[in-house]
């Protein structure tokens, strides 16, 4: 498992490496981090990236939603987990050795909160300034529109820009007996 | 070779406070029952303190516990007969000398205020009362008289003390006699901030003054008599020009202000004017009134670092946690010298060992913050001491479960709340002594403290056996202040609980219903602000319970892991009444398919974990398995596993701080392996099975 892993890292850490250098003259725009959730791309501001992880199996919560996988140690701290392939309604989500979790950031009434995402793989670093993205079409997809902050395009490639504030919203993710203090 | 000292001073300091508080809790032991050992226990301590001031060329407090001592061997001699008087004289010499060496650590001069002790404890030891003392305050009116019969500056001072300025060891009276010195003053006292009797906290300072000064000396004699309170107060001097002073005036008004002053301080003294077994004649506790009690000085920023002090086995554990690290590493070490493939296997079991060690090692240095809260406990027996013989009430405290543990931080930031709800039960809970016993209680009141781990809480219950509060007259103001409205029926708990609503803490409206409110919202925002709740309980005529409820975000709990499916989770040890096999048991269903345990008479009802929890699995046969039953809050329910683990002490982490709090779980622990386990919350365990279980039943129907 361990000797796995490492391998895993050292991969990831490879890719991110050389994406750096890649962008390392483009410092003009915001930088992004791309990911590969059920064959689409993905993007959230790099900044809101706490780490990634290789996936490992977290810690089963109770009546848990089915997109929320559990909870897992991130030294010391108890860090939920979900998955973004179910969260998003893809059918396939399997766990292969370049699935990772990504540790995600938000300050939520001034209190910064950590989500571990699911997804099936980091893909890219890019820079992108504010006007090049576009709002999303209005259609009906399995991704729900308060997810969705807007479309880039990335190497003719279209990258969905994701709503963090909204994603990681403990108010949208409905687990039964919560809320409800000890005694 | 010089060695510089001020190395030491930290541990010097700790030691003594150390001491002054074994000091104190012997004292007050000894007040129960004379015991030899008590004072050779105190003596020891006040010697060590001696001892070391002295080595530390702390001269004052040296000299003062010199004299200390002398009275205290005298004690152990059976020459001198312990009296109550004595306890209090020594109890104050201890306020007195933490004020001292408060004032040393923070590296400020030490005030002469001792001095009046000392010449008290002379006093005593010597038999024959040293009369400068008693003229000292006449004699420096006459001399303020003299001097402003010289041409002279006019000066308006305003002079504001702060309302804790008695505790930090100031006496507003002292600084005016030396005032006098200077000049003549005439001094006008504005007692307009003096609250009504009830709400007096007799350790407050409530006034302030105007004073006019007559003096040929410079601003800066004056503001020198100041120099100590500077921070603690708001003065404001002002020149008024020369002019000729008027006598007659100025010793006409000294007499009013000092008297208040008297007034104010004998407030604090009156157990010893109403202590019926008074041996020490007027005048000489008189004296010992004007002495300013010198508690501690309200916090300052202090560069000292803070420290605590740790059980020597907890200190155990990290040693041998460090030494099998050193194994590990060593092993590790070893393998990497020649390392070939083969040896993988190897690599990797040792640097999970590494992994677990370092957990562990972790988690031991986690414990090192958690302290019993008898740290916090041990301050009230005083304070009751002392408040209920100023109040004349008879009460005992009864202190439970001090060696509950909790984090510093929180244990830091409950000591005042706590205080202000016992100091609240004695002075408004408990009742007179008369009114005890028109009541038919017992004479002597009784306000119990208890703490405990509950729920992955820790609760400290302050319970007092008094009158109670009267939700009629709650519920008359709240409606009066508009906080309800009329005829609208509101819960009792919820009306009892108004009195800690901010609007409901001014003291006038309080002090109608029953005195209770003083800055109860302050204590409720000051839990709150821990995570915590306060719940108040009261039954007329009975008493009054206050429950604090704090989590134990860094709390250490003793867990029994246990297996439901392929999931481990920790069930809090205390709980667990007793788990027995499936397969020894009958199972009953009653009350339409509820399963239940048959125990001694009493049906238990059957919480499948696996069931309620959802967990996936296949099924099992009805009959592997065990069930554990476990009881909060009176009420127990079996709980359906499939395994019991083993027993370890585990870090409670909240669920909370990146996502919900869910029912029937405490929160999350950190196991060996670095996997997280969750923790049973049985009360809300047991709620939330009972409730989904009526809704089961609704939905069928």
């Amino acid at each position: 498992m361990t000797s796995e892993l490492e391998g895993v890292f050292a991969e990831q850490n490879q890719n991110l490496t050389a994406l750096n250098m890649d962008v390392g003259d483009e410092d003009k725009g915001t930088q992004f981090l791309s990911f590969d959730v059920g064959g689409e791309e993905f993007a959230v501001n790099i900044l809101s990236v706490q780490e990634i992880r290789g996936w490992e199996n977290p810690t089963f919560l109770p009546n848990s939603p089915f997109f929320i996988k559990g909870v897992l140690n991130l030294r010391g701290t108890i860090v939920p987990v979900m998955d973004l392939r179910t969260r998003f309604k893809f059918k396939k989500a399997s766990y292969l050795d370049t699935t990772v979790i990504i540790i995600l950031k938000v300050i939520e009434s001034e209190k910064e909160r950590l989500m571990g995402c699911v997804v099936d793989g980091v893909s890219d670093v890019f820079n992108m300034e504010e006007s090049e993205i576009s709002e999303v079409p209005e259609y009906g997809s399995g991704v729900d529109s308060r997810f969705t902050a807007g479309v880039m395009t990335v190497d003719d490639n279209a990258v969905t820009l994701l709503e963090l504030s909204k994603l990681l919203s403990l108010d949208l993710i409905e687990h039964p007996y919560t809320g409800v203090s000890n005694g | 070779m010089e060695i510089d000292l001020s190395q030491f001073h930290e541990v010097f300091f700790e030691e003594s406070f150390e001491g002054l508080d074994v000091m104190e809790q012997e004292l007050l032991d000894l007040e129960e029952d004379t015991d030899l050992e008590n004072v050779n226990t105190i003596f020891r301590a006040a010697h060590s303190i001696k001892g070391g001031s002295a080595t530390f060329n702390f001269n004052q407090v040296a000299e003062f516990t010199h004299v200390l001592e002398t009275l205290l061997d005298e004690m152990r001699d059976g020459s001198r007969q312990i009296t109550r008087e004595i306890i209090d004289l020594l109890l104050k010499s201890v306020d007195c000398l933490r004020g001292m060496l408060h004032k040393l650590q923070d590296g400020e001069e030490v005030s002469n205020d001792y001095q009046e002790l000392v010449a008290y404890f002379n006093e005593l030891l010597t038999g024959s009362p040293d009369n400068k003392n008693n003229e000292s305050s006449s004699g420096a009116v006459a001399e303020g008289q003299t001097a402003a019969t010289l041409g002279s500056n006019s000066w308006k001072l305003s002079f504001e003390p702060e309302s804790y300025i008695l505790q930090t060891g100031n006496e507003p009276l002292r600084m005016f006699k030396e005032l006098t010195g200077l000049g003549g003053l005439r001094p006008m006292v504005d007692v307009s901030k003096v609250p009504s009797f009830e709400d007096l906290d007799p350790e407050n300072c409530y006034l302030s003054w105007q004073l006019e000064l007559d003096t040929e000396e410079s601003e800066h004699a004056i503001r020198e008599v100041f120099e100590w309170v500077e921070d603690d107060c708001k003065l404001s001097l002002q020149k008024l020009g020369a002019e000729n002073a008027g006598v007659s005036q100025s010793s006409n008004e000294v007499e009013p202000a000092s008297s208040t002053v008297e007034q104010a301080a004998k407030v604090e003294s009156a157990p010893q004017a109403i202590s019926p077994e008074a041996a020490v004649d007027k005048a000489t506790d008189k004296k010992l009134v004007a002495i300013p009690k010198a508690k501690t000085p309200p916090p300052k920023k202090s560069n000292t670092t803070a420290s605590i002090r740790v059980g020597i086995d907890k200190v155990d554990t990290l040693i041998d946690l460090v030494g099998e690290l050193v194994i590990t590493q060593s092993m590790l070490g070893e393998l990497g010298d020649n390392f070939d493939m083969t040896k993988v296997e190897q690599l990797i079991s040792g640097l999970r060992e590494l992994e677990a060690n370092t957990r562990e090692l972790q988690e031991s240095v986690m414990r090192i913050r958690m302290l019993p809260i008898g740290f916090v406990f041990n301050r009230l027996p005083r304070m009751v001491r002392d408040l209920s013989a100023q109040l004349s009430k008879k009460i005992d405290l009864i202190i439970k479960g001090e060696d509950t543990e909790l984090d510093k931080t929180v244990m830091e930031q409950i000591g005042d709340p706590l205080t202000h709800l016992v100091r609240n039960a004695l002075d408004h809970g408990v009742e007179s002594v008369e009114k005890r016993l028109a009541a038919g209680k017992s004479e002597t009141g009784t306000v119990t403290l208890e703490a405990y781990h509950q729920g992955g809480n820790i609760i400290i219950e302050i319970k007092d056996d008094g009158a109670g509060i009267d939700p009629d007259i709650i519920k008359a103001k709240a409606v009066e202040k508009g906080l309800i409205s009329e005829g609208v029926d509101v819960p009792r708990e919820q009306i009892i609980g108004m009195i800690m609503e901010p609007g409901f803490s001014t003291a006038a409206v309080v002090s109608d219903v029953s005195g209770r409110g003083v800055g109860m919202d302050v204590v409720k925002r000051n839990i709150n602000n821990l995570g915590g709740t306060v719940d108040i309980s009261s039954e007329l005529g009975k008493g009054t319970t206050f429950t604090i409820r704090l989590p134990l975000t860094l709390a250490i709990l003793d867990g029994q892991l246990v297996r439901a499916a392929d999931q481990i989770y920790v069930i809090p040890l205390a709980s667990i009444v007793e788990s027995i096999p499936l397969s020894g048991i009958q199972l009953t269903r009653i009350a339409g398919d509820m399963p239940v345990y048959k125990n001694d008479g009493e049906y238990i009802p059957i919480v499948d974990l696996c069931e309620e929890f959802e967990i996936e699995t296949e099924r099992q046969t009805v009959n592997e398995g065990l069930i554990a039953i476990v009881e909060g809050e009176n009420r127990k329910i079996a709980v359906k596993i499939d395994e019991l683990l083993g027993q370890q002490q585990v870090v409670i982490k909240s669920l909370e701080s990146h996502y919900k709090s869910l029912q029937g779980l405490s929160g999350a622990t950190i196991l060996g392996d670095g996997r997280v386990s969750l923790i049973l919350d049985i009360v809300g365990l047991s709620r939330r099975s009972s409730e989904r279980a009526n809704k089961l039943r609704n939905e069928v129907a």
